[in-house]
């Protein structure tokens, strides 16, 4: 019976996405239905050979753990891609000649700026918060993934999603809001797979085994729903038509960069920020080995940061059309969040109390350490660039791109790296990782890197902002904007230098983990679902 | 829990309290509310304007009341309007003519700072480059020519005759059987923009092209492009986007950087 439903549905749109290509008005919506078709129909064919075979009924005394290690898998690799692509656009604006002119159109800053963005924050980072949340949550509540094969869905329907994206990118396909760039049908593939990820979710706690929900469930639940929320406004659109990729947001105006910056800022505030506090308020207790550190602080955090966050957007939009009243909340409701933001730093950092040498024996523990650092330092120069006087020096120039980096490489990716060191021992029933060594050495690739890149930034962003609004006796400005693009030139080669640092330490780490895996030798016994692991 | 973060916390909300009184905040049934200082960023960046401007006034009067040729005789003014128009310049004219003046050959950006001129070079003639534009749709007055695309009108074989005649007249190597051919393809195609013997026409801002400064190039393939196609050149009128004054100012500059008239 369900193999009928399967089988009808994949048939459906199978042939759906084949008369959506062969009626395509443009050549990427026609690549994209194609992909669905074979995609659909590949997928039929396996189900169609495997009707009627007898399957192994699930063992519900075990953790699911299939789809977290391929997540697992999925972060690495997008990671080193993304991490690839920055380096990339970064050498590219330092030495513009590498906008090859052949290259022209697909491989130019312009297109890979958004594929190196969506890279590193929805394949890297959704990855990791996806798998990372199927991990946690089952290990919390004691209890085995809620909806059975769902949970593959998830995985494959997301990194399809990433595919769709990528590829429309190189061949120009977005509709120009940033962080949401991938065009209606892209959005709509995703809402299905996103509400699929929240029920199994949602399931797993229902059916859960443990009296309490633990405090990382809270922080996922909050990211998985309020990412629903804003994907489903700032995508609102009409498609042209139904058979090409282009599609008119139904926002219009100073409405629509309101609403795309109440979207961006809370992509970071639920994706990067609630989400991996989340990441945060497991792994680094289970690292530690100790208890979190309070409770009660986790608690009264949560619900702060959960209020105030969603409306500090319009920080995005100081000095522009967006009405001054309008600015004046997002600011100060961003500079509320200074201390809800610090309290996840607290509680990250508190709990080493009393296990403070682990951050000298353990590169694992000084990995996450020093994420909470950039997180706490994130979290305190985002509610000062908010500040009106302070955003009319830093709007427009690199100094948002280096606070962006210092919290995206020192907070997310550091925590992703420590779970990610956390979980592959576990997940291949390893005893150990294969290097120590190569952690450490990661480790200070890794930081070296981000200071770099933050301080080139800092220098150029600030250097830039000064330059712009430097004004001569009789009030006209002293710089022309290529002046100051030709004085960033020299930051330009240092941040690209602390990239490919970065991405150095995570190649390092993708050959350490692989390591690990292939490694013979002791194991770990299975795990059991037991309560609260 | 921490009591600093409590209270540091409980800082910020008082902090967020008094900003929401001081400035614009609330939305309202009809308007927000304007916060007890009267503040708003319109209003600051007006008033910044307006200092400045007022400060330059009596300057400014003085330019508009000189004759543009004879400022250069003021040395104060001369000093002033410079300056100005450099700075104009910087912010209005260098996306196109380079931060330096010396043009973009690639995409007809012309150089400013030799004696050359499509138009003309006295601080009038540029004036009214300045204010009109050249080649836009914004404004009746901007100069305006419009060289033919041959390709049209002639086949390969007579372009590349004229061509060689081009590559002749600016005394490069150039095949001389090709140039005779073209010889008279020029004197009825071209000679009554660029002059019989390619000496250009400031009239209709036909390039000179017997010597070796180009607005698209001079190499063979260039040439053909142009001839082929055309090329279009525009230049978008500031008359509305400056005040006279400040045309004049940046004409000026224009004028003493090296080529003018
Ligand atoms: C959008 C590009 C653009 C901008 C901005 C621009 N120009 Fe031009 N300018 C041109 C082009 C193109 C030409 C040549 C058009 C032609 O083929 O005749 C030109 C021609 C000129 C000429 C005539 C040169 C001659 O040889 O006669 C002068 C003078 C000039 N520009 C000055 C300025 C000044 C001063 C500014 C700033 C206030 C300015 N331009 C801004 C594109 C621009
Ligand atoms: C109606 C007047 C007119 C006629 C006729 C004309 N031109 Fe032009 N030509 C121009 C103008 C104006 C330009 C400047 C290009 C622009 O910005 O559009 C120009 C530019 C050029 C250039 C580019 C010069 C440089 O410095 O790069 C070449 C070469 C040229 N013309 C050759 C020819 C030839 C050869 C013919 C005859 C087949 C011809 N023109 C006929 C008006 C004319």
């Amino acid at each position: 019976m369900a193999d009928t439903v399967k089988l009808v549905v994949l048939g459906l749109v199978a042939l759906l996405a084949a008369i959506a290509a062969n009626r395509a008005r443009d050549f990427p919506f026609q690549l994209h239905m194609l992909m669905f078709m074979v995609a659909a129909g590949g997928l039929f064919l396996a189900t169609l050979r495997r009707t009627g075979e007898p399957r192994p009924a699930p063992a519900r005394a075990e953790y699911m753990d299939g789809p977290v290690r391929a997540g697992v898998i999925a972060t690495a690799l997008w990671g080193v891609v993304g991490f690839l692509v920055g380096v990339w656009i970064a050498a590219q604006l330092a030495w513009p000649g590498l906008n090859f002119h052949w290259a022209e159109g697909y491989l130019n800053f312009g297109r890979l700026r958004q594929l190196h963005t969506s890279a590193v924050i929805f394949a890297f980072g959704g990855n990791a918060l996806i798998a990372t949340s199927l991990y946690v949550v089952q290990r919390t509540s004691a209890a085995r993934l809620w909806g059975g094969n769902a949970a593959w869905f998830v995985f494959w329907g997301y990194n399809f999603f990433i595919v769709l994206a990528a590829t429309g990118y190189v061949l120009g396909v977005t509709q120009s809001k940033e962080y949401a760039e991938p065009e209606w049908y892209v959005d709509l593939w995703l809402t299905i797979v996103w509400v699929t990820y929240l029920a199994v979710f949602m399931g797993t706690i229902i059916h859960r085994r443990e009296r309490h929900i633990y405090v990382a469930n809270w922080f996922y639940l909050a990211f998985i729903v309020t990412i629903a929320m804003l994907h489903l406004v700032n995508n609102a659109a009409l498609p042209v038509s139904v058979f090409g990729s282009k599609s008119v947001i139904v926002w219009p105006g100073v409405q629509d960069a309101m609403i795309q910056w109440w979207y961006g800022h809370n992509a970071v505030g639920f994706f990067l920020t609630a989400g991996f506090l989340g990441m945060m308020y497991y792994f680094i207790p289970k690292q530690v080995e100790r208890p979190v550190y309070s409770y009660k602080l986790s608690i009264i955090h949560f619900w702060a940061l959960i209020f105030l966050y969603i409306w500090a957007g319009p920080h995005h939009l100081h000095y522009t059309a967006l009405p001054d009243w309008a600015a004046t909340l997002g600011m100060v409701f961003s500079v509320m969040l200074w201390m809800p933001s610090w309290g996840g730093m607290i509680n990250g950092l508190m709990t080493l109390s009393g296990a403070w040498d682990k951050i000298r024996t353990d590169p694992i523990v000084r990995m996450m350490v020093v994420s909470v650092g950039f997180y706490g330092m994130s979290t305190f120069e985002g509610p000062m660039m908010s500040i009106r006087a302070v955003n009319a020096l830093s709007h427009y120039t690199d100094w948002t791109i280096g606070h962006v980096h210092s919290g995206a490489l020192g907070w997310n990716g550091m925590i992703t790296f420590g779970a990610l060191y956390f979980l592959v021992p576990r997940l291949w029933r390893r005893e150990r990782l294969y290097s120590l060594a190569l952690v450490s050495w990661h480790f200070w690739l890794a930081t070296i890197g981000i200071v770099l890149y933050a301080a080139a930034m800092w220098v150029t962003g600030i250097m830039e902002g000064l330059m712009w609004r430097e004004v001569d006796a009789q009030g006209y400005l002293v710089n022309a904007f290529a002046d100051t693009v030709a004085a960033k030139h020299p930051m330009y080669v240092v941040r690209a230098l602390g990239g490919l640092l970065y991405l150095s330490g995570a190649c390092i780490m993708c050959w350490n983990l692989w390591k690990t895996v292939t490694a013979t030798g002791a194991r770990r016994p299975a795990p059991a679902a037991v309560p609260a692991e | 829990m921490p009591a600093w973060w409590l209270w540091t916390f409980y800082a910020t909300i008082a902090f967020a309290l008094v900003y929401v009184v001081l400035y614009p905040a609330w939305p309202m049934v009809t308007r927000a509310t304007g916060g007890v200082l009267g503040w708003s960023t319109r209003a600051d960046v007006a008033a910044e304007i307006a200092r400045f401007e007022a400060a330059n006034e009596p300057m400014f009067a003085r330019l508009l009341a000189t004759d543009p040729a004879a400022v250069a005789a003021d040395e104060d003014l001369h000093r002033f309007a410079v300056a100005a128009g450099a700075a104009i310049f910087r912010a209005q004219c260098s996306q196109c003519h380079g931060a330096g003046a010396a043009g973009v050959q690639a995409s007809g950006f012309p150089n400013l700072l030799d004696d050359e001129w499509l138009w003309g070079g006295t601080t009038d003639a540029i004036v009214t480059t300045v204010t009109h534009g050249i080649r836009n749709e914004t404004d009746p007055d901007a100069r305006y020519s419009q060289m033919p695309a041959f390709g049209e009108e002639l086949d390969a074989e007579e372009i590349e005759d004229l061509v060689a005649q081009v590559r002749a007249l600016s005394h490069q190597s150039h095949d001389a059987a090709r140039a005779a051919a073209g010889a008279a393809l020029f004197e009825t195609n071209c000679a009554a923009c660029h002059g019989a013997a390619g000496e250009g026409s400031r009239d209709l801002g036909a390039p000179v092209l017997a010597n070796a400064i180009w607005l698209y190039g001079g190499s063979e393939a260039a040439i053909r492009q142009t001839i082929t196609f055309s090329r279009w050149g525009v230049m978008p009128a500031f008359g509305a986007r400056l005040r006279e004054a400040e045309i004049r100012a940046v004409a000026l500059y224009v004028h003493q950087l090296g080529g003018g008239e």
